[in-house]
């Protein structure tokens, strides 16, 4: 192929790259987006990570220091299977601030700080400069090597001229499809798809040119195998400082990187495609590093000494006449450079409008009364066109100044270096909450002059920044501000050297300012904001009084977003209040969603700023954030409350139930007594109707007459009785009954009991003991008397022995004296035991007995109000009543008185 | 301000199952600067055996190992973070 066809074949590519791009915007522009946003797309589009400086130095640094090239994509690679700690934080952060880019991200957080996202800013800049310059270096060189396959040998001029090409056919795709809107997300779909295509056309050369060295050339693995053990190349050199410092770097730098961060996050479109990129990207970078090593060891034996190892991937098919396979080769490095170069300046055209642009102009507006709406809009946009072409040229300058010599290849580790400067603000930033705004300053300041005077202006070679005199003296000839051994540290390899100090210093004044400084209020809003971002917690309001009307803020949003859109938003929020007009309640929720909405354009500091001057300063204090947390303090006590209280009522309830239980089990007993009392009446009624009916039909002897009356009469005696026996338990009972307090002696009343108990019949025997019983008692003598008849007389009744005996005896049961009365019969059984002294119950035959069962009910009623008690005595044989008394006195006592 | 706390102790089965593949996941990168560092111990001056093309293989089997390991892992894992943990600020 000749190289004016090369020309052809690469604008024919970039054409291409335009109308995909083209068409990617339209469909995502009418909303048909679905495989504008999938996994993959997103895994391809972060593949921008492996610029022509990989493409082609891979090959190159493998060329010379063997497997350490791997450790440029090792360190991706463990950030990306270890995405749930750092990149998954980062995302779902990056969604809920709408960060725009990664100053955005570190201002953001340090609260929305100007100065922060300068410095950022800056040092990305800055970094990114010579890498730019490195790309367009790498192309340039491709070009060189078709042209010279030709038999043109290019001179300086046509290098130039061709990387000064390069970089304006960038700038114009960049403008066109990076800056060509301001979206509220930031989104780029014409441009993502575009780098996903290279990102297929470089993977697809790359692996194109190792199956045609391995099976082309070598023939087969195995050869392969034994080609690289043969080999001259030193596979493995032995730098373990610069193993660990550079998968180290790398993995920093994959996060850091303005261009990384910006398809990582800002063009993330769901958190879950990190789930296939996670595998799908070190994937991406085994296979785009598998075959380097073959290549490498193919190149040095195919090769003529001397030839650049950088270009073996073009000049390893071109020595073997494969024209076509080189072309595509050419077309991988040329797409690595190209993809490369646009997010990086698209990112950066992003940094410096939003934070250095047009805060600026901000604070040139002195007269905000004059506004237009859209103005800020074109500034930004005009601003982020001018900085993509700036960019652009400040690459082109460095590349022009350095001459493209081999010095520049040497600048991309120390880029990656200066980049990195930015992790422990951005780590400290989203885990640690007393991270602040002064400490990530410090931080960042001391970081970037260390990297400065180690790393970055040595690259420019000895002499043209920092002379020879002082590399070896150091700087006011303080032998400890040598560059390339700071504080005495010697030979340490430069750059393990540079990073190992940027680092070190650069996390050590972070930490230690953020530990001596105080955060402002809505720096430690916003750290809480970032550390929780997964707790969904309520955030406090930054805005707490709105003092200004809807149209203040329409017109402000008029300047950013252009009238159509902000319209469509203040309207939607009108909806969203219910509100029939356009504009809205300025609410403080309002305020907070329009701020975030134009951050999501313009940056959170400058957004921020804007909103402070339509609304005049009335922004979150410290009394506000003690609020808030006093709130959620409420909030919980209140929880708290409600779950003591449910407690609360689950005790009741379960109290109430045991009342409801007792109830029922109340009820049953009254029904039962009810039932029972009905029959007990019923019995002697019966018999005293049917009986009266005889007297009353007559015709009957007299003798008949006169025992039919007795019957009626003993029948009356008994229902009386009963009913008496009722009466009396009611009483007893309902706790109605009087005592009358008389004082006597215990034989005295037991005498009077005996005699009482209808003993005249002789049957039933009592034994006595007189001297116990000598004792004096205050209490109702009658109601006791009542207890000791009734006992007599039960013995009476159910006595089963031959020949009854009752024995009543007195004892002494500690200070209180107890009678018992004891019989000779065959006893209680013992279930029975527990029933005795309930209403009605009767363990004998009732008809025999003849009472209705309350006596013993009655008793315990009794000595229950007397204060006494009465109880049943399990024995082996006999019945065994005992009836405590009342505490008494002791009889002296009682007599003194 | 001790409330009681919103995460449950115990977890149901699948919940418990999550909270493992998520342990795992996160130390992966882990086994892999492990298995990364031990070149480090690689001898390649003096009489030792260089180090030849089974060098290449070993990382690149471990890169293997990982990518397989974060597929199997991260398709396993339920995307909704918020499922049984939250809380977890940071578990």
């Amino acid at each position: 192929m000749t190289f004016n066809a090369l020309i052809v074949f690469a604008l024919g590519y970039v054409l291409a790259l335009f109308v995909i791009a083209f068409i990617a915007e339209r469909r995502a522009a009418k909303g048909h987006s679905n495989w504008l946003t999938s996994p993959w797309i997103y895994t391809l589009s972060l593949s921008i990570y492996c610029t022509a400086w990989t493409f082609y130095g891979a090959v190159g640094y493998a060329a010379r220091s063997g497997l350490e090239f791997v450790t440029i994509y090792l360190g991706p690679s463990l950030v990306m299977v270890g995405w749930w700690w750092v990149l998954r934080r980062l995302v779902r952060i990056g969604r809920a601030q709408r960060i725009t880019s990664i100053a955005d991200l570190v201002s953001s957080r340090f609260g929305k700080s100007t100065q922060l996202g300068m410095i950022v800013t800056v040092i990305s800049v800055i970094a990114a400069t010579p890498y730019i310059a490195l790309q367009l270096q790498s192309v340039t060189l491709s070009f060189a090597v078709f042209a010279q396959s030709e038999g043109v040998s290019w001179d300086q001029p046509d290098f130039t001229a061709t990387a000064m090409w390069v970089a304006v056919g960038l700038a114009v795709f960049t403008i066109i499809f990076g800056t060509r809107n301001l979206d509220a997300n930031e989104r780029h779909h014409g441009v993502v798809i575009a780098i996903a295509v290279e990102a297929v056309v470089k993977l697809l050369a790359l692996i194109a040119v190792g199956v045609f060295v391995v099976w082309g050339i070598a023939g087969g693995p195995g050869e392969m195998l034994t080609r690289i053990d043969q080999s001259e190349m030193v596979l493995w050199n032995g730098n373990s400082g610069r193993w660990i410092s550079l998968i180290f770097l790398s993995g920093a730098a994959f996060l850091c990187l303005p261009r990384m961060f910006q398809v990582l996050v800002v063009e993330n479109a769901d958190e879950r495609h990190l789930h296939i990129a996670s595998w799908a990207f070190p994937l991406y970078l085994f296979l785009i590093s598998l075959f380097v090593v073959p290549i490498a060891v193919i190149g040095l034996d195919l090769l003529p000494a001397g030839s650049n190892p950088d270009l073996f991937v073009l000049t390893v098919p071109l020595s073997e006449g494969r024209g076509g396979l080189a072309v595509l080769s050419f077309l991988g490095g040329f797409s690595s450079a190209t993809s490369m170069v646009i997010v990086a300046t698209i990112a950066l055209a992003t940094m410096v409008s939003n934070h250095i642009v047009v805060p600026i102009w901000l604070s040139f507006q002195v007269n905000q009364q004059v506004v237009m709406s859209g103005d800020v809009r074109s500034v930004i946009l005009m601003s982020r066109r001018l900085s993509v072409a700036g960019i652009l040229a400040l690459g082109f300058l460095y590349y022009r100044m350095s001459g493209g010599g081999t010095a520049l290849a040497a600048i991309g580790l120390i880029s990656f270096t200066g980049a990195v400067q930015i992790l422990p603000a951005m780590i400290g930033g989203i885990f640690w909450r007393g991270a602040t705004g002064v400490g990530a300053a410090a931080g960042l300041l001391t970081g970037l002059v260390i990297w400065m005077w180690t790393l970055f202006l040595p690259s420019f070679g000895t002499d043209a920044f920092i002379s020879q005199t002082l590399m070896d003296e150091g700087m006011f000839g303080w032998s400890w501000l040598r560059p390339q051994a700071l504080f005495w540290v010697e030979g340490l390899d430069p750059l393990v050297h540079g990073i190992l100090w940027s680092m070190l210093l650069n996390s050590a004044m972070f930490i230690f300012c953020s530990l001596v400084t105080f955060p402002a209020p809505l720096e430690r809003l916003q750290g809480a904001q970032f550390v929780n971002v997964f707790d969904h917690s309520n955030a406090a309001p930054a805005w707490t009084g709105a003092a200004t009307g809807a149209e203040d803020l329409l017109i402000m949003s008029q300047r950013i977003l252009g009238s159509t859109e902000a319209q469509a938003i203040f309207e939607q929020e009108a909806v969203r209040q219910g509100k029939a007009g356009h504009l809205p309640d300025v609410t403080p929720e309002f305020v907070e969603r329009l701020e975030r909405d134009l951050a999501g354009s313009v940056g959170a500091a400058t957004a921020h700023a804007m909103m402070e001057q339509m609304i005049g300063g009335s922004s979150v204090s410290v009394e506000d954030l003690i609020a808030v947390a006093d709130e959620a303090a409420q909030i919980l006590e209140y929880s708290n409350r409600l779950e003591s209280k449910s407690q609360e009522q689950e005790r009741t309830a379960r109290a109430l139930r045991a009342a409801n239980d007792k109830l029922t089990a109340l009820s049953i007993q009254k029904d039962a007594f009810l039932s029972q009392i009905s029959h007990e009446l019923r019995t002697p009624m019966t018999s005293i109707r049917s009986f009266s009916d005889i007297l009353r039909d007559g015709e009957m002897a007299e003798n008949d007459h006169g025992r039919y009356a007795g019957i009626i009469h003993d029948e009356a005696v008994r229902l009386t009785r009963l009913l008496d026996d009722l009466l009396d338990l009611s009483v007893l009972e309902n706790g109605q009954v009087e005592l009358h307090k008389q004082t006597g002696r215990l034989s005295e009343l037991l005498d009077r009991a005996v005699r009482a108990a209808g003993l005249h019949d002789g049957v039933l025997a009592i034994s006595r003991d007189g001297a116990t019983e000598d004792l004096v008692l205050t209490t109702d003598l009658d109601r006791l008397a009542q207890v000791f008849i009734n006992l007599i007389s039960n013995a009476r009744k159910y006595c089963d022995a031959d020949a009854p005996h009752l024995q009543i005896s007195v004892i002494k049961d500690g200070e209180r004296y107890a009678i018992d009365f004891i019989d000779n019969g065959s006893g209680i059984a013992a279930e029975n035991q527990e029933l005795i002294f309930e209403k009605f119950s009767r363990v004998a035959d009732g008809s025999k007995a003849g009472g209705a069962g309350l006596g013993l009910a009655i008793c315990r009623e009794v000595m229950h109000r007397l204060g006494g008690e009465i109880s049943y005595v399990p024995r082996k044989e006999g019945a065994a009543f005992r009836v405590h008394l009342p505490k008494v006195k002791s009889a002296v006592a009682l007599e003194e008185t | 301000m001790t409330g009681p706390s919103k995460t449950p102790v115990f977890l149901q089965r699948a919940s418990y199952r999550q909270r493992r593949l998520r342990d795992g996941a996160k130390l992966v990168p882990f086994l892999g600067i492990i298995l990364w560092l031990i070149p480090l111990a690689w001898q390649n001056e003096g009489a030792g055996e260089r180090v030849g093309s089974w060098g290449v293989l070993y990382v690149f089997g471990v890169w293997v190992l990982l990518i397989v390991l974060a597929a199997a892992l991260s398709s396993r894992l339920r995307s909704d973070a918020s499922i049984s943990d939250q809380g977890t600020s940071e578990e």
